[in-house]
């Protein structure tokens, strides 16, 4: 079996040299030159400065904003170095001892609200950087905006509404709203 | 199950089955030789066969084959460990990251080097880039290029009779890559990053978020391990920051052969949930389909290849068979919710959304787990382990089939073969009639080489499970309380055994203990199925045909296709049921019966 060794490692370097230094590189040639705004990440900017990714959720706990969905990345939340979820299983109490909380943390920051609130809006997503929530997440939140910003409601649910991205041709994906996109407009409105 | 759920499965099928046709012809092809890309590419293949010193004309037997292969893989296994270990000091490391531990790196190499992709770490903060591309990616492509050369040896231990040689492993390797892989994999790329996929070498991104972040810091000893109380409670500080560090790199590159040859080691600890690996629902859809194109296309270059196409239309229709009604019962239970969720006055209408992305909801994160987990894939784009009881149910089922309903790249087709030698000799045993299978007997050597392949997996998955439950540093690992627990361990060795990646990510799996266990499992469940598999394709090769009388079972029909099924449910899965009893099926009926 001696004379299957050259042959093994040479056909490893070069195969190597293929798909792990010609191939990455040809695709971030092309990516960089036709595709240079999402291949570098989609960051937007405001003033010049960059102020977050289009893609990437901001932790938001302001009454002024729309919040997104929890985030248990640590230390902490919507850490975009350290993806990941809760893995809590269904049963598991801490858990129910989580999703409590962070009902609590939306009932006191409008105590007004009695409507019944959108699971996404109190359990953590997949990444921990998920940057949507869901539309009726967000007008479960517009009370509380209004009345941090003196707005109409009538306002903000134009605003969710000119913000709102469907399921693509009706199939794909669900329907949601991006947070960061969605502040970025309630600052912007005088 | 919703509307949508169903509308958006039917169109998958409808688009996967229109692709394999066309892709398994050209695979049949190019792997003889024959067609366009060869005949471009000869002066590559010619150029590189001449400075290995290979010669292309000179066909292997199946003993020359399996030492080529496992050469090929212990050298890739030896290139990962030392870039892991001597990452520090390479170029292509912006955040400088550290040299990766002794045990994390083994676990590692063999993690990649074995198809399974299984990550005890986090990509984003601790590979560099030069890893994640020269080791990691480069190891996508070959373990790929691996599972499907020995399919397509064993296919030629069908397609010849009487011939001792069942093909060039270097040339099969290289002509696999070269007009497979590479080609699609690239095509691919370029659709990913324009839907948001990064690709890059910068250095992570500071931005300044809209607003200031207050969050607890865990406070660190002189050593850098976290505090705890006496009560062993971290100790943490009230801290702020308005900045947001974005993780960069060479994403799509590897996200593209990450899928398309069943690897699923995400260039992130998030996976395919990860806005910046799966950003868009369509790009989640293509992912989908890319998962399953190549191991659904093989089968019909095995009905090419062996001269009759109904032999592979019938092995793709028991596939697919199982896949739906998996993928139904997935979808059915996510969509339920977590009633003790409910009992706190939140709307459940939208599913059980812990772990999962807004943009991909139920419907797309249900049918990716069921397709990552039948392919021995193991990307996720949804957590798992936070699944419902009956909806994580369906991933660990899947990897407990052996991974054979479409399964991984080549892997699943030549453990289906297996199971359709196995499914005829069950026949033959119904009927005394000698076993036959495309026109060879099924003898005494090849049935041990087949129980051999079939019990390999369930043996190591059983045993280290058990291990695992009464050893300190297995339960150690554990995250969540009770039944599900149990099931996080059995999962990780379902997933390790079975070559395909996905976790109950809870549990805490970077620990010499599970970095050693997994490791040892995902060798044997690889090579000590991929051995016996060859051995069988030589001894099939070496056989006559014979011909086809009144008294052949034929091997294309419904009949045959149930028979399969029946198969692979009976003696792939049966071995399973007390442990699956144990897991989440007591969870099921605790959520819902006692609560």
């Amino acid at each position: 079996m001696k004379d299957l060794l050259r042959p093994a490692l040479s056909l490893f370097v070069l195969l190597t040299a293929i798909t792990g230094l010609a191939y990455p590189a040809a695709v971030t040639v092309i990516a960089q030159t036709l595709l240079h705004d999402t291949a570098s990440g989609s960051v937007l900017f405001r003033d010049g400065k960059p102020i977050g990714s289009r893609l990437i959720g901001q932790n938001f706990a302001e009454p002024k904003y729309f919040w997104g969905r929890p985030s248990v990345t640590l230390p902490q939340p919507y850490n975009a170095t350290a993806s990941g979820g809760s893995n809590q299983g269904p049963l598991n109490p801490a858990l129910v001892d989580a999703v409590k909380a962070r009902i609590d943390a939306l009932k006191a920051a409008d105590p007004n609200s009695h409507k019944p609130i959108p699971t996404d809006l109190v359990t953590a997503s997949a990444s921990g950087l998920d940057p949507h929530i869901s539309p009726a997440a967000a007008h479960y939140q517009v009370a509380r905006i209004a009345a941090a910003r003196g707005l109409s409601p009538d306002k903000l649910n134009t605003l969710i509404a000119a913000h709102t991205e469907d399921r693509l041709w009706g199939l794909f994906g669900e329907p949601r709203v991006n947070v960061l996109e969605l502040n970025l407009a309630l600052d912007g409105i005088r | 199950m919703s509307y949508h759920a169903w509308i958006l499965l039917i169109l998958y099928l409808v688009l996967l089955l229109s692709l394999v046709k066309p892709l398994g012809i050209y695979i049949a092809n190019v792997m003889e030789g024959q067609g366009i890309a060869p005949r471009l590419g000869r002066w590559v293949e010619n150029a590189l066969y001449r400075l290995c010193g290979i010669n292309a004309s000179e066909e292997m037997g199946w003993l020359k084959y399996a030492f080529a292969i496992l050469l090929f893989n212990l050298i890739g296994i030896l290139a990962v460990y030392a870039l892991q270990r001597l990452q520090s000091w390479l170029p292509l490391n912006p955040q400088a990251m550290a040299n990766v531990s002794p045990d994390s790196s083994f676990n590692t190499a063999i993690s990649f080097a074995t198809n399974t992709n299984w990550q005890g770490y986090s990509g984003e903060s601790t590979m560099s880039y030069l890893t994640q591309m020269l080791g990691l990616t480069v190891q996508n492509f070959f373990s790929a290029a691996t599972g499907i050369v020995v399919v397509i040896a064993l296919i030629r231990g069908f397609s010849r009779h009487t011939a001792n040689i069942i093909g060039n492993a270097w040339v099969d390797i290289t002509r696999i890559t070269l007009y497979v892989l590479l080609p699609l994999s690239f095509i691919f790329a370029i659709f990913l990053v324009s839907q948001g996929v990064i690709q890059n070498f910068d250095s992570y991104k500071d931005v300044t978020t809209l607003e200031v972040t207050h969050y607890d810091n865990p406070k660190l000893d002189t050593a850098g391990q976290p505090l705890k109380d006496e009560k062993g409670n971290p100790v943490t500080e009230p801290a702020t920051t308005q900045v947001q560090t974005l993780a960069m790199g060479p994403v799509a590159s590897q996200e593209a052969i990450k899928m398309l040859g069943t690897n699923g080691g995400g260039f992130f600890n998030a996976n395919s949930a990860h806005p910046y690996e799966n950003p868009t629902p369509l790009s989640n859809f293509v992912q989908m389909l890319s998962i399953f194109l190549i191991p659904g296309a093989l089968c019909l270059t095995f009905g090419r290849m062996v001269g009759d196409t109904r032999q592979g239309w019938a092995v793709l229709a028991a596939m697919t068979l199982m896949f739906v009604v998996m993928a139904v019962v997935a979808m059915h239970f996510e969509q339920q919710g977590n009633p003790l969720l409910a009992r706190l006055g939140v709307d459940m209408s939208a599913g059980n959304m812990e772990g999962k992305e807004t943009r991909f909801g139920i419907a797309d994160s249900g049918l990716f787990a069921t397709i990552t987990t039948l392919a021995s894939c193991g990307a996720v784009n949804a957590t798992h382990d936070s699944f419902m009881p009956m909806g994580g149910f369906v991933p660990l089922w899947n990897m407990m089939l052996g991974e054979v309903v479409f399964g991984g790249v080549g892997s699943g087709l030549y453990g289906m073969l297996v199971f359709a030698v196995m499914a005829v000799f069950i026949a033959g045993l119904m009927i005394g009639r000698t076993p036959e299978y495309l026109g060879k007997k099924i003898e005494a050597f090849e049935m041990k080489m087949v129980s051999i392949a079939i019990l390999v997996t369930p043996l190591l998955v059983l045993a280290c499970t058990a291990v695992a439950v009464i050893a300190v540093d297995g339960i150690a690992g554990i995250a969540n309380p009770g039944a599900h627990g149990f099931s996080e361990i059995l999962y990780t060795f379902t997933s390790a055994a079975n070559n395909n990646g996905s976790a109950f990510a809870g549990i805490s799996a970077n620990t010499p203990f599970y970095n050693g266990m997994t490791a040892i499992a995902m060798w044997f469940g690889r090579f000590g199925v991929i051995v016996p598999v060859l051995a069988l394709a030589g001894a099939l090769a070496a056989k006559k045909r014979i011909a086809v009388t009144s008294g052949t079972m034929p091997t294309h029909g419904l009949m045959f296709i149930t028979l399969l099924i029946g198969t692979v449910l009976l003696v792939g899965a049966l071995n399973y049921v007390p442990a699956l009893a144990l897991g989440p099926v007591i969870e099921h009926l605790m959520l819902f019966g006692v609560h």
